[in-house]
């Protein structure tokens, strides 16, 4: 056991000594947090609009002023060519256009019946399509303000978000957050800090000593185990105390799950290292194999549902993507290991199989 | 300048040779243009869906049935009473429940007004928000078709046009902002991680004393790197062009252009990291704080727009931003010259600062 106390402590002082690496890793969750829980949001309001009123008259200034009263648009210009909204489009001032015709209050006191164009820049479908329902609700609560003869049928359907009620963005992202961060921290700083030994060649010392393979991997990943684990306690505070990200579920669970979920990458930081002997090559292994996938994969910001079907597979298989499933389930719904057990296995599972997988690869061999 | 280029042609061959920095630059790039492009999207195919249907009448069974029929969804369980279906949506298995109530049909006939409720998981992200308006749809359709064969005609006919993306296709607004992030991990990582290499393995003493000048140096070191981004973007826009489809409608001139002046600010930030770092893993750390903090605040993921003010004045601080803002404003809407200037002219004045500062303090740390 005493040369295993001897490499831990080597391993805490190399961290230690490495001030600037030291700052960057533990700087790196709170600020992530604190500007991702802010910046990474999808909802939309206070879009940008141009409106084409071609000929003012009583009916389209009352419409442009429920446009500048509704909270979903902002009106940034009003002007009489429709040529003009091509040209806001580029430059990105406008975000969606409506355009009234001539004659506007007139059709519509005829009962002609008026129409109007609902133009959007639709480089982002996404924003494009929500801009649309948005602008006809807008357009439709003007026309309802109009007696019409018969009266519609109408199915009203009461919404409730469960879990998130207010769709705040940073209830949903903190837990994602927690698998990036946890990912960044595991994998890439194990894979660096082994390839670093072969690339130095100090390996060689280690192998030639006393120390049995297995516990040059623990003296190694052990430092960045605890490192991790107050990481994502940081998150945890920070999310309570800044973003009021709620905690319904055991805090203790949580914490295991977040061991299990380091474990996993830890052990992929291990096996990155088997596979090759230059720290750069590690990085962009590690970067590759498990940053990405961690970021796009495991439902953080988009939803696994839209994917291809061979990426949902491939999500599954991302440690990622279970995490942040539990980590959600654990936070928002509250919920404990009688609904998350499979999820649980699944991540128990992984990590001890990437762990005897890296042992079995970590091969203490001279080339 | 012979002796700059000396370095360059030294640098060029350093790349080509080594098999892992080739990796990294053409390997890396495809996987992520192919995983991110597929992956990064709002679009939902197929939903999971919780019918409790109180009612069980004929209206209530046609409900369900346009639900079945719309495409989106796919019901994954029907009950009559609500238990099962809060159970499934503790577990995870349920998107969205539809709860019909027990007087929905008689509802109908005696009001024509009738309500249902539906249940999201919010927990889904943006998925709840897209899942819940195509349910609005589906609603709103069907009580017009209620509402009997000659529906009273609207007053106001609303027709709608998606500018520039008309398919909807999430591709073409990904894979231009892909490019940038191409561009800039390239850009920035290989300047950062190689001269920190030589510091790490002593090598820039020895340039240090030979006759070559810092400005040449930094010249011969940077002139490579600048040339292998520009590659790198030509490979993406293919790749983009050939694999996705995604328009090119305006100039690719201009593209470069932009693109040469961009990459001067990329290469910039990591000759600057490179001279407050000692090793290559302290190196990599800090471009991957940077960089992450450049790309998830870009715009890339998600829109600048849902930010909170205080994040969006953040973002004219990053130089991502206004290249991805540039680089979909010319492939996607055909922008122009005129119509970029603001951001370009931000970009250009981004260059000068960070590269005159980065000299700077190189010339100062190596003194």
């Amino acid at each position: 056991m005493t040369p295993l106390l001897a490499l831990l402590r080597k391993e805490a002082y190399h961290i230690r000594r490495d001030r600037r690496t030291l700052a960057v890793v533990l700087a790196l969750p709170v600020v992530q947090v604190l500007l991702f829980g802010s910046a990474i949001r999808t909802d939309v309001k206070q879009a940008r609009l141009a409106i084409v009123d071609q000929a003012p008259d009583e009916a389209t200034l009352v419409l442009r002023n429920r446009f500048a009263a509704s909270d979903a648009f902002r009106i940034v210009e009003v002007t009489p060519r429709t040529s003009d909204l091509d040209r806001l489009f580029r430059m990105g001032k406008a975000q969606a256009g409506v355009v009234l015709p001539v004659g506007f209050a007139g059709d519509l006191d005829d009962g002609a019946g008026a129409s109007v164009l609902i133009v959007v820049d639709a480089t982002d479908p996404n924003i494009g399509s929500v801009l649309h329902a948005y602008a006809e609700a807008v357009i439709r609560g003007f026309e309802r303000e109009r007696p019409t003869g018969r009266r519609p049928v109408q199915i009203a359907a009461t919404t409730r978000m469960r879990f998130n009620p207010t769709r705040e963005s940073s209830n949903l992202f903190v837990p994602g957050l927690m698998a990036f961060v946890l990912t960044i921290l595991a994998t890439l700083m194990t894979a660096i800090s082994l390839t670093r030994e072969k690339e130095s060649g100090t390996i060689e010392a280690l192998l030639v000593s006393p120390l049995r393979p297995w516990s040059i991997i623990v003296g190694k990943v052990f430092p960045y185990l605890v490192i991790g684990a107050v990481a994502a306690l940081l998150i945890i505070v920070e999310a309570r105390l800044v973003f009021h990200v709620p905690l319904r579920g055991s805090v203790v669970l949580l914490a295991a799950e977040a061991v299990l979920f380091i474990l996993a990458s830890l052990a992929l930081g291990i096996l990155v290292s088997t596979r090759t002997s230059s720290q750069r090559v590690a990085m962009m292994m590690a970067m590759a194999g498990t940053m990405l996938p961690n970021v796009l994969l495991s439902g953080f910001i988009f939803p696994i549902e839209s994917m291809p079907l061979p990426l949902q597979v491939l999500a599954k298989a991302v440690p990622g993507q279970w995490f942040v499933t539990l980590a959600r389930g654990i936070m928002l719904k509250g919920i404990g290991l009688e609904y998350l057990w499979k999820e649980t296995l699944i991540l128990g599972a992984m990590a001890a199989v990437l762990l005897a997988a890296s042992a079995a690869a970590f091969r203490p061999r001279l080339e | 300048m012979r002796r700059a280029l000396y370095l360059a042609h030294a640098e060029l061959l350093h790349v080509v040779r080594d098999r892992a920095t080739l990796m990294q630059v053409l390997l890396v790039p495809l996987i992520q243009i192919l995983i991110l492009a597929n992956a990064a999207t709002f679009e939902i195919r197929e939903t999971s869906l919780w019918i409790v249907d109180l009612d069980r009448t004929s209206a209530s069974r046609a409900l369900v049935n346009r639900f079945a029929a719309s495409g989106h969804f796919d019901i994954v369980g029907t009950t009559p009473s609500l238990e099962a279906a809060n159970d499934s949506l503790l577990r995870g298995d349920t998107t969205l429940a539809l709860v019909i109530p027990d007087n929905f049909e008689a509802q109908l006939v005696r009001t024509r007004r009738s309500e249902v409720e539906l249940v999201v998981n919010a927990e889904k992200g943006a998925a709840a928000g897209i899942v819940q308006s195509y349910a609005a749809t589906i609603l709103g359709t069907y009580a017009a078709e209620l509402a009997g064969p000659a529906p009273p005609a609207p007053r106001i006919d609303i027709r709608h046009r998606n500018r520039y993306n008309a398919t909807l296709n999430y591709r073409h607004y990904m894979v231009p902002g892909i490019l940038v992030a191409l561009v800039t991990i390239i850009g920035t990582l290989l300047t950062a991680q190689n001269i920190a290499r030589e510091k790490e393995f002593g090598t820039l003493e020895q340039l240090n004393v030979t006759p070559i000048t810092r400005g040449q140096f930094i010249a011969g070191k940077l002139v490579p790197f600048w040339g292998l981004g520009l590659v790198e973007l030509a490979l993406g826009l293919t790749l983009g062009v050939l694999v996705f489809g995604i328009p090119v409608r305006g100039s690719v001139p201009l593209l470069f252009g932009v693109a040469a002046l961009y990459l001067l600010v990329a290469l910039g930030i990591g000759l600057w990291i490179s001279t407050i770092v000692d090793t290559q893993q302290q190196a990599m750390f800090v471009v991957f704080f940077i960089v992450n903090i450049y790309l998830l605040m870009s715009g890339l993921f998600t829109p600048i727009d849902s930010m909170e003010p205080w994040a969006q004045v953040l973002t004219q601080l990053n130089p991502v931003r206004h290249f991805v803002a540039i680089s979909r404003a010319i492939l996607v809407k055909g922008a122009g010259l005129a119509d970029i200037l603001q951001p370009l002219s931000i970009l250009a004045l981004f260059a000068v600062v960070v590269l005159t500062s980065a000299v700077l303090q190189y010339r100062k740390r190596a003194a």
